[in-house]
């Protein structure tokens, strides 16, 4: 069966003074027409430098060093810059973090918005202001007439936000990438535009990808999800199955870390140590050190990323059989 | 004591100066300008600011490798008689005066009322800065001018070229404080917010601890940065000033004086005048860039140039 | 936006204000305004009659006030000694040559920098980037006398090509009976290049690093990483994105450096024999003319404070986040 989006075996490298560091170390996975879902870990984990990866667009010194990033038939990852170019911002659009930093100060927003549909559709200014509108109006920013020769300074951190959104959704991309889209915006704006994402994301069977550290984010809007863990996917599956029964002890630990599980008045679940930076990654299985089922095993090879589940889950961890339901302790 | 050399040894800044050659010629060079211009009086063969030593008839000899030159002047001589050499070195020793305690002048200044207004901030930070703007506005090369062409026609010469070292130093650290007022300025700031200050004032330290024995030493590396750049232009300035002849007097010259000595018989032959005061002042200028550019390149991690 | 206008315009005036009382108290201190008005060969009884009619003894608020009110009304910065002429007049002849020199370095440093810094900040790997940034660091070295004596040398003295003192030849400007320019004249323009070439090497190496490193610095923004991630061409994201933003700093930086050409513009006319402000400033202080001197600081402090205000005005036109907020 092909996929809109199949990545396989990605591999990204950092080439520092003093040696390459790897990144992303064998990153797989697939994402079909108006699917959503999510790419979740903590920081340093690398869920960003995939994001980036899929469009080729890593920050020297990184670069793409193996695997495939397929695409409409196309290997992204061998793409000359040229061809690239078409693909960026036209069939897939990136969201970033924070609006403020992402939209250019000394631009008004209509420029910012015709400038994309004109770098990638033969129309008019006109015909490209008119669907700018659309947009805006889509993302229910009021009087958008108005609001294009304004700049970003004069809207609001959640205005801005639905006006990238908007950016993102002018060329009607196949997919979304959004790169911790809320984290930068306080927790009442937060739901609205998740809410927001989601539904248009389903009204016109956008694909998307959510890179989020935030769980309860993941869990309202993905139908599918991956964790990862220093540079790799540990666990991937239905979000619902993967929250409610989370196999790989990383998932189980962060399920358990969500304040929402406890008693008020218990202590907080803490994972005990801290994840390795890209330059200390112990050998073997990446969260041997921390893991409570750890075994010999675990600290000399690494797991292979294996089917549980009759095919809908993924784990790579050494300690849970393929059949079992080594579930939650 | 001990450890923080040993520290050093294994830090960072030694490692990337062993590594890069230019930070070491340069520094080479400039400590062999420091320690020529400290032994200026037992090395050169004279001293020039001494009229004793100067007979009008020797004047405009030529370096030694020409026609007419003798070894008693190696480099030539100046238009009134002087030994080239010698005062290349005693202008040199000048110059390195002037330009420290200009700076060392303009640091302690800029720094304090730049450390104030950076942590009082509100009025003390808005009238401070004022002022820097105010100053700023104008280059402090004119500034520079300015005071010394009033000190000369108030004064007069001749008390002017009695108070000429002094007075150099005190013009031209009160024309460029605000450079250091306004980038300490800028480092207290974003240090003021870093919860090690707001651990200290809630532990109850007075003011004056918090800035200077926790927020000084933070913004150091501004403060080094800057300093370099603040050395180059005081004595790029004094050789200004002693071109136009708001300098250095006549008596005493300066490299710039000397230049500007020179310039009439440039053209007309004597060209060594000009040209090894000329040569010297900017290798000097130079190797101290040089550090500087290295420096910044140091000691701001943002510039990594990976 | 009228709001920020008329803020700095207060603040310029202010600042002239602060100005003219320092420059009013030194010469009020230190120069005789007797003599500049009738010479040095009158008897102590007359001087005392012509100091009382002049106002000299009147106490010192109400003749700054008659200082300023003179200047901004009739234009009379007092009288030169020297050129038995009035001040401002005597300046206003000497305008022209040093506003052409500066005008002239201004453009070879824009036309220059501009593409150099732009191209240095897009291939800092290339031969010509490693060239230029080495040798911008000796330009910075090399004091501008220094500079515009080896190129008297050089083009005046050893090939002969260009002219090594002087303005050369002037014709009036526009008709307008004062300004002599040299600009208009072959003779004039060739007169112009040594200065203007000498003036602008101290400058060059600045603007083509801040450039360069102010680009550097864009281009490693967000919001420039975001106009990748939208697929815009690359001749899109660096002339229009980054460009833009790397000319505001450019932009404040070059108002200052204007007022430092000012400054230099006096070693490059003592070099040059160039007949403009800073030689008669020169001269004004070798021969004790005080009132000249004020009257010149005065000048200054009005072109300084002109073009500060100007750059900051065209600023906030450029960087509409500043004119919201109102203070930089």
């Amino acid at each position: 069966m092909s996929h809109l989006l199949e990545v396989k075996d990605l591999e990204v490298k950092f080439g520092l003074r003093f040696g390459d560091l790897t990144a992303i170390n064998g990153v797989s996975f697939a994402l079909d027409r108006g699917e959503r879902m999510g790419l979740v870990g903590e920081s340093g984990a690398g869920k960003s430098v995939t994001g980036f990866a899929i469009i080729n667009l890593i920050s020297k010194p990184g670069f793409i060093s193996g695997g495939k990033v397929m695409f409409n038939g196309q290997d992204l990852a061998t793409l000359s810059d040229e061809a690239m170019r078409e693909i960026r911002g036209n069939q897939i659009s990136m969201i970033f973090q924070d609006p403020m930093m992402t939209l250019n100060p000394v631009l008004t927003i209509g420029t910012q918005m015709l400038e994309t549909l004109l770098a990638h559709r033969n129309i008019s200014r006109d015909e490209a202001a008119a669907i700018a509108l659309e947009k805006l109006r889509k993302v229910q920013i009021p009087s958008p007439e108005k609001r294009l020769a304004q700049y970003p300074h004069q809207f609001s951190g959640g205005m801005r936000q639905r006006i990238v959104i908007a950016i993102a959704l002018l060329t009607d991309p196949e997919i979304i990438i959004a790169d911790e889209p809320t984290t930068a915006l306080d927790v009442t704006i937060q739901a609205e535009i998740m809410d927001l994402l989601q539904q248009l994301c389903e009204s016109e069977q956008t694909g998307l990808i959510l890179i989020t550290h935030d769980l309860g984010v993941v869990s309202q809007v993905t139908e599918k999800i991956a964790v990862m863990y220093a540079g790799k996917i540990v666990e991937a599956g239905p979000t619902d199955k993967v929250i409610q029964k989370p196999r790989h002890p990383y998932t189980q630990g962060l399920i358990k870390a969500l304040p929402g599980s406890l008693q008020p008045g218990a202590k907080l679940n803490q994972i005990p140590g801290m994840m390795p930076t890209l330059t200390d990654i112990p050998p073997g299985c990446a969260f041997n050190p921390r893991c409570y089922m750890c075994d010999t095993i675990c600290r000399e090879q690494e797991p292979p990323f294996v089917h549980i589940d009759g095919d809908t889950c993924q784990v790579a961890c050494h300690m849970v059989k393929p059949d079992s339901s080594n579930g939650t302790k | 004591m001990r450890t923080k050399i040993q520290k050093f040894k294994a830090s960072y800044f030694l490692y990337s100066f062993r590594r890069d050659k230019v930070a070491i010629f340069s520094f080479s060079v400039l400590m062999i300008f420091l320690l020529l211009a400290a032994t200026a009086p037992w090395v050169a063969p004279m001293n020039p600011y001494d009229a004793v030593n100067i007979d009008i008839m020797n004047s405009e000899l030529p370096p030694v490798w020409m026609e007419e030159g003798s070894l008693e002047f190696l480099l030539g001589t100046d238009n009134q008689g002087r030994d080239m050499l010698s005062t290349m070195l005693y202008g040199l020793r000048t110059s390195i005066v002037i330009g420290l305690g200009a700076v060392a002048l303009q640091g302690i200044i800029g720094i304090v009322l730049g450390l104030f207004a950076g942590y009082m901030g509100g009025k003390t930070d808005a009238v401070l800065m004022r002022l820097a703007d105010i100053q700023f506005s104008f280059p402090y090369l004119m500034v520079a001018i300015l005071m010394s062409a009033i000190f000369q026609v108030a004064f007069g010469l001749g008390s002017f070229e009695r108070l000429a070292v002094p007075l150099l130093i005190v013009i031209i650290g009160l024309s460029n404080w605000p450079m250091f007022a306004r980038t300490i300025r800028a480092s207290v700031i974003g240090e003021k917010n870093k919860e090690y200050v707001e651990a200290a004032r809630v532990i109850g330290l007075p003011t004056r601890t918090i800035i200077f024995r926790h927020i000084l030493p933070n913004s150091l590396t501004s403060v080094m940065v800057i300093s370099t750049i603040q050395v180059a232009n005081a004595v790029m300035s004094e050789a200004a000033l002693s071109f136009l002849g708001l300098g250095m007097p006549v008596t005493k010259p300066s490299l710039g004086s000397l230049i500007r000595a020179g310039q009439e018989f440039f053209f007309s032959g004597s060209w060594w005048i000009t040209v090894f005061p000329g040569i010297w002042l900017v290798v000097f200028v130079l190797v101290i860039n040089l550090l500087g550019d290295w420096l910044r390149d140091v000691l701001n991690p943002k510039l990594y140039k990976g | 936006m009228i709001v920020f206008i008329i803020r700095r315009v207060v603040q310029a005036i202010f600042v002239m204000l602060i100005i003219s009382l320092v420059g009013f108290s030194i010469k009020d201190q230190i120069g005789d305004p007797v003599r500049d008005l009738v010479g040095e060969r009158v008897t102590p009884a007359e001087r005392a009659v012509i100091a009382e009619r002049m106002g000299l003894n009147d106490p010192f608020l109400t003749q700054y006030f008659r200082f300023v009110k003179n200047a901004v009304t009739k234009g009379d910065l007092g009288r030169s000694f020297l050129y038995n002429k009035p001040n401002l007049e005597v300046i206003l002849g000497k305008a022209p040559a040093t506003i052409e020199l500066v005008f002239g370095t201004a453009l070879i440093i824009i036309v220059v920098s501009l593409p150099l810094g732009v191209y240095c900040a897009l291939r800092p790997k290339s031969i010509l980037s490693r060239f230029t940034m080495s040798f911008s660091t000796l330009g910075v070295s090399m004091p501008v006398f220094l500079t515009a004596i080896l190129l008297i040398f050089l083009f005046a003295i050893h090939w002969q090509i260009l002219p090594s003192y002087g303005r050369g030849e002037t014709v009036d400007l526009f008709g307008l009976g004062w300004w002599e320019t040299g600009m208009l004249t072959a003779d004039g323009l060739l007169h112009l290049i040594l200065p203007c070439v000498s003036l602008s090497t101290l400058m060059l190496p600045l603007f083509i690093r801040l450039i360069r490193s102010e680009m550097m610095e864009v281009l490693e923004t967000e919001y420039i990483k975001y106009a990748w991630a939208k697929g815009l061409s690359p001749a899109r994201v660096w002339m229009v994105h980054a460009f833009k933003n790397t000319l505001l700093p450019v932009i404040t930086v070059f108002g200052v450096q204007i007022g430092i050409m000012f400054a230099f513009t006096l070693l490059t006319e003592l070099v040059f024999q160039w007949p403009g402000m800073g030689f008669m400033f020169l001269e004004a202080v070798n021969r004790a003319d005080i009132s000249l001197l004020i009257a010149y600081l005065v000048v200054v402090a009005t072109i300084f404070t002109a073009v500060n205000t100007i750059v900051d005005i065209l600023y906030g036109f450029i960087n509409p986040t500043v004119r919201i907020a109102g203070t930089k």
